[in-house]
């Protein structure tokens, strides 16, 4: 009995002498260890050529150092004022040093842009003063004035006390149609400059609309697929497979061919006679188009994932509720249907997140009406008047709008059962 | 399929009828992708089917817009310049996700499901969202317009499809085989190279194919990462579907059409070798 | 993996191989389509004749600001000279993105000794910007779609009645909003004092409101052209030179019509911190003395911006056309025209690029 305590007291021993215990902990470690260090390369690249990159454009988004950079002294003295009336001296006086150093180095155009963004004409109100201060002396408030009547403007001088602080809201308000009103409230911009919210709306429902096409489109091939002799569903199949891997632009290229004023379509339909030749069809450079192109383009991803599911679901649990007497289409709903779900939810997510995020079919085919979110991300990219801080915000909302998804994806099915082929 | 000879009249009506709307989705799918490829060969700038080419009048089609492809050294550098990106993208890709797939097949692997998740996140999180964060810190870096920044970049959207296609050629694999093979006497190397690889080829070959189209295909990055010495030829592509499309288009786009059709033969032979290898059926 | 890591080896090596290979070549940022041809013609392969410089030829003129402000932002600038719109180059210069320029320093006088600062003609010049040629932006058509006659006036632009079709804008405020005014009877000398005030843009907003379901927009120079040719639209604003190019080379029936062309001044600016300047001071010297702009305007109907340049314009290259009744500065063709406004589209371009881009996607 003694013996038999002391034994089961003493801890197990490993074949080293170490206890088992501590031994197997150690080994497992060292096993975690192991598929860690598998998994490391890819994790650490993409951390920093994927992760950081899009933290550091978040960081963009908010990160508003013009006018305390360029306009250093000025910021500081504007702390102390109390925004009742004109500014008093010594700010005008730190104006006059920050435009003196600001001429120098010639940044002084990159503040005057900052401004110029929120008050139009602005920029040549600061520019024009700019030039001329360096032959003024102290006191400077009265040769402001004098120069510019728009350095008696208030408003200018809330925005620049406002947007001197290093992180701003400014450009996610103006994401989501909002601004700062003369008296510094968030206020919803003039209906004629509101443009995102409407095109985040857009680009939802358009997304919806191409994912619910897809679905009826996919769900009878697939079906189809799932239920003919294997050959003939394999070579079926290749009609989805091979657009699946054919070029993007390949697939666009095509639909403009296909859909322009002197494309296939509207030539085939005046040479029969439906269409006289004035009165060809608009298909294309605006939202149908844009509609048919994704369609196309996105329907293998609804196919794919719908065809695995059918595949695996027995036939005969169709017959058998047939022959239990639910008429055809009960059978079908009640039995087959729920059935498919998992596939239908896989490939409705996978379109609608491929879909939210469009940038080349729509910039192609969409016209005006077509576009998407994505194309004024990179609107705000280029051009002369490019905001990237703006398209950094967008952009951050779109990605939130994303993650959001893929992160519903993820718990209803699973990444890695997505499937290509 | 095939109609049971009860079937009332409804149902065969529904059966013809559900046959004819599956063929005109069939065509919805296939078509345009065919219809490009004789007007590639039309004799005239046109994107439209001429009366000679309807007739079959030998007149009515020509070499011309392939010529023209390939006399243009812009286009062929391009082409050139796509290779390049494409090939060097795919094997550091394949090289890099296969590793983390053998890693997150481990049972012993910390934190898979997050893991997993940041791993395939370069697939989900939109292009144009990429180009943005990619553009500025590149050229931080100095790397953009260069090679090097822009095989990065496509390595990082490559990696997801092979890490998805090791990890699902894996998910069937047999533990026992590896100890059976050990077992036997075979050594660690031994049995990765005999036993491992050959069973994990086919879901490596895939995965490098979809990063290769991937890279090969991909315009929205390289369109703000390429200078004048990198252009790809679908920056190329893109420029020229805004501008003005020419039949030359038409023409690399039905070159491509037949890689596509190339590169599916190849997955098709994998996935057939792979069932009989593994003794499934397929299906 | 060995047989792996020599293939990525000799890819990179290909790829690094590429980039380093050159050591005395310039990147030129232009336009692209027929005005780089030109470009090519006339500056590009005689300097590169002479001096054996190679000259790379980027299409990014289109969004060479936001480039410009990238790449000096992240301290990597890649650009050594880049074509530039007057309004564009003023910002940038202001923003000190781009080197202020000694013009007589670092140009050619003309022939007859004036320096280049009094040579260009006036008004082009800026403190960091090389006036290269003066073009236009007006209305054309095609004949083909009014055998009864075309459009001759800006008004007869928005009378969608009595010439029905698409009409092809450039998806930009910047002189749409100018027309819009016009055709809605302001005087061509108050246009830009309406505009400053907001009666005055919701004017020209609702005028534009008129035709915007007959319009499409174009965003590239080489658009408006084939969107003729193909009948996308009927009339179409563009840049002269590629109208011109399409009537000539390509025998397309189009007219321009001259009415109320509004032309502007492009030229070149050289961005801040970039490598090699003794380069690119002997390309700006070489490519902007008399001759050079005058050899520009063999290929396309743009104007010399040198006064000296526009005597020596000849013949269109390889033909007998005669390309002076083609500039947007023959006397003719300036009639009615009005000057394009840099200072005013400097300081209110933010607000209503905003307003336009929200009206267009509205």
């Amino acid at each position: 009995m003694a013996s038999s305590r002391k034994t089961s007291r003493a801890p197990i021993l490993a074949a080293d002498g170490t206890p088992l215990k501590q031994a197997l902990h150690r080994s497992q470690r060292a096993e975690r260890r192991r598929a860690f260090a598998l998994v490391a390369p890819l994790l650490f690249f993409l951390l920093i050529v994927f992760v950081v990159p899009i933290l550091a454009m978040i960081w963009r988004s908010v990160y508003n150092p013009e006018i305390r950079g360029y306009l250093p002294q000025t910021a500081a003295a504007l702390q102390e004022w109390d925004g009742e009336d004109v500014p008093p001296e010594p700010v005008f006086q730190a104006m006059a040093a920050d435009m003196i150093v600001g001429i120098e180095n010639r940044t002084i155009g990159r503040a005057a842009a900052r401004i110029n963004r929120e008050i139009p004409g602005a920029r040549s109100t600061v520019m024009r003063t700019a030039r001329k201060v360096d032959g003024w002396s102290a006191p400077y408030r009265e040769k402001f004035l004098d120069a510019d009547g728009d350095w008696a403007n208030l408003e200018l001088w809330h925005i620049l006390k406002r947007e001197s602080r290093l992180l701003t809201p400014t450009y996610y308000l103006l994401a989501v149609d909002y601004e700062y009103n003369s008296k510094g409230e968030i206020a919803p911009r003039p209906e004629i400059y509101q443009v995102y919210t409407g095109l985040f709306f857009r680009t939802a429902w358009m997304s919806i609309l191409i994912t619910l096409i897809c679905v009826v489109l996919a769900y009878p091939i697939s079906y189809m697929l799932a239920t003919q002799p294997t050959r003939i569903a394999n070579l079926l199949l290749i009609l989805v497979l091979l657009p699946f891997w054919t070029s993007l632009l390949v697939r666009t290229s095509a639909w403009i061919v296909l859909l322009q004023q002197q494309g296939v379509i509207n030539e085939l339909l005046v040479a029969v006679g439906v269409i006289g030749d004035d009165g060809r069809l608009r298909m294309i450079y605006n939202r149908t188009g844009t509609i048919v192109a994704m369609t196309h383009i996105l329907l293998p991803f609804m196919v794919l994932p719908l065809y695995s599911v059918m595949k695996t679901i027995p036939p005969s649990y169709l017959r058998a509720a047939k022959s239990l007497g639910a008429h055809p289409f009960r059978a079908w709903w009640r039995v087959y249907f729920p059935l498919t779900v998992p596939g239908l939810a896989a490939g409705c997510i996978l379109v609608f997140i491929l879909a939210i995020g469009y940038y080349i079919t729509p910039a192609l085919v969409g016209g005006d009406s077509g576009i998407f979110i994505s194309n004024l991300i990179a609107q705000n990219m280029q051009g002369s008047s490019a905001q990237l801080k703006l398209a950094a915000a967008l952009a951050t909302i779109l990605l939130v709008a994303v993650l959001i998804v893929y992160w519903v994806f993820n718990k209803l099915v699973g990444v890695d059962r997505l499937k290509f082929g | 399929m095939a109609l049971p000879s009860y079937a009332t009249p409804v149902e065969r009506i529904w059966h013809y009828a559900f046959n004819v709307i599956c063929g005109l989705i069939f065509f919805f799918l296939i078509a345009p992708i065919i219809v490009i490829i004789p007007l590639a060969f039309n004799a005239e700038p046109y994107f439209t089917f001429t009366r000679e080419m309807l007739t079959f009048d030998p007149q009515g089609y020509s070499l011309r817009w392939f010529d023209n492809l390939f006399s243009s050294s812009e286009w062929m550098s391009s082409i050139r310049n796509s290779f390049i990106i494409s090939i060097a993208s795919t094997i550091v890709a394949t090289a890099l996700g296969t590793l983390a797939a053998l890693g997150l097949n481990r049972p012993s692997m910390p934190a898979r499901g997050l893991i997993t998740a940041v791993l395939i996140s370069p697939m989900i999180v939109p292009l144009i969202i990429t180009a943005a964060a990619l553009f500025s810190f590149f050229a931080r870096a100095g790397l953009s317009q260069t090679f090097p920044g822009i095989i990065l970049s496509h390595v990082v959207l490559g990696t997801p499809f092979v890490v998805l296609t090791v990890t699902a050629s894996l998910a069937g694999f047999n533990e026992t085989l590896i100890r059976a093979s050990q077992s036997l006497g075979a050594n660690q190397t031994r049995t990765f190279f005999k036993v491992i690889l050959p069973l994990l080829l086919p879901g490596v070959i895939s995965g490098a194919l979809f990063a290769f189209v991937t890279s090969l295909d991909e315009v929205v990055i390289v369109n703000f990462m390429a200078g004048p010495e990198q252009t790809p030829m679908t920056v190329r592509m893109f420029s020229g579907l805004r501008e003005e499309i020419s039949p030359t288009i038409l023409a690399l786009a039905s070159l491509l059409v037949a890689l596509s059709i190339l590169l599916l033969s190849t997955l098709e032979m994998i996935r057939r070798r792979n069932e009989r290898l593994r003794g499934m059926s397929p299906g | 993996m060995k047989r792996v890591l020599i293939l990525t080896g000799t890819v990179a090596a290909i790829a690094f191989g590429g980039a380093i290979a050159q050591d005395k070549q310039l990147t030129i940022v232009s336009w692209g389509g027929a005005y780089s041809k030109s470009q090519i013609e006339a500056y590009h392969k005689p300097y590169t004749e002479k001096t054996g410089v190679e000259i790379l030829n980027e299409d990014k003129s289109a969004n060479a600001l936001a480039g410009i402000r990238a790449q000096v932002e992240a301290g990597n600038v890649t650009w050594d000279v880049v074509d530039m719109l007057q309004a564009d180059a003023q910002r940038a210069c202001d923003e000190g993105l781009v080197m202020e320029v000694p013009h007589d320093e670092w140009l050619k006088a003309a022939p007859d000794g004036t320096p280049a600062s009094k040579d260009f003609i006036e008004g082009t010049l800026g403190p960091c910007f090389i006036p290269q040629i003066l073009y236009a932006t007006m209305f054309a058509y095609n004949t083909e779609a009014f055998p009864d006659g075309g459009p001759q006036t800006v008004v007869d632009v928005w009378d969608v009645e009595k010439f029905p079709g698409t009409r092809a804008l450039q998806q930009i405020p910047q002189k749409n909003l100018e027309w819009a005014l016009l055709a809605d009877g302001v005087e061509t000398d108050k246009v830009y004092e309406v505009l400053a005030t907001e009666e005055g843009q919701d004017r020209a907003f609702a005028k534009l409101d008129e035709i915007k379901d007959n319009v499409i927009w174009w965003s590239e120079g080489a658009q408006p052209p084939q969107m003729l040719a193909d009948k996308e639209a009927v009339i179409a604003t563009a840049y002269n030179g590629r109208i011109f190019n399409a009537q000539v080379n390509e025998d397309q029936p189009f007219e321009i019509m001259w009415d109320h062309q509004m032309f502007e001044t492009d030229g070149w600016v050289v961005p801040v911190d970039t490598g090699n300047l003794d380069t690119i001071k002997d390309y700006l010297a070489f490519a902007t003395d008399t001759q050079r702009l005058a050899d520009q305007a063999k290929y396309i109907s743009y104007g010399p911006a040198r006064k000296s340049s526009a005597p020596l314009v000849g013949m269109l290259e390889g033909t007998d056309i005669d390309m002076k009744p083609h500039m947007p500065t023959n006397p003719k063709n300036l009639e009615t025209a009005i000057p394009f406004d840099v200072q005013f589209w400097a300081d209110y371009g933010d607000a209503l690029e905003e307003r336009f881009n929200a009206w267009v996607a509205g």
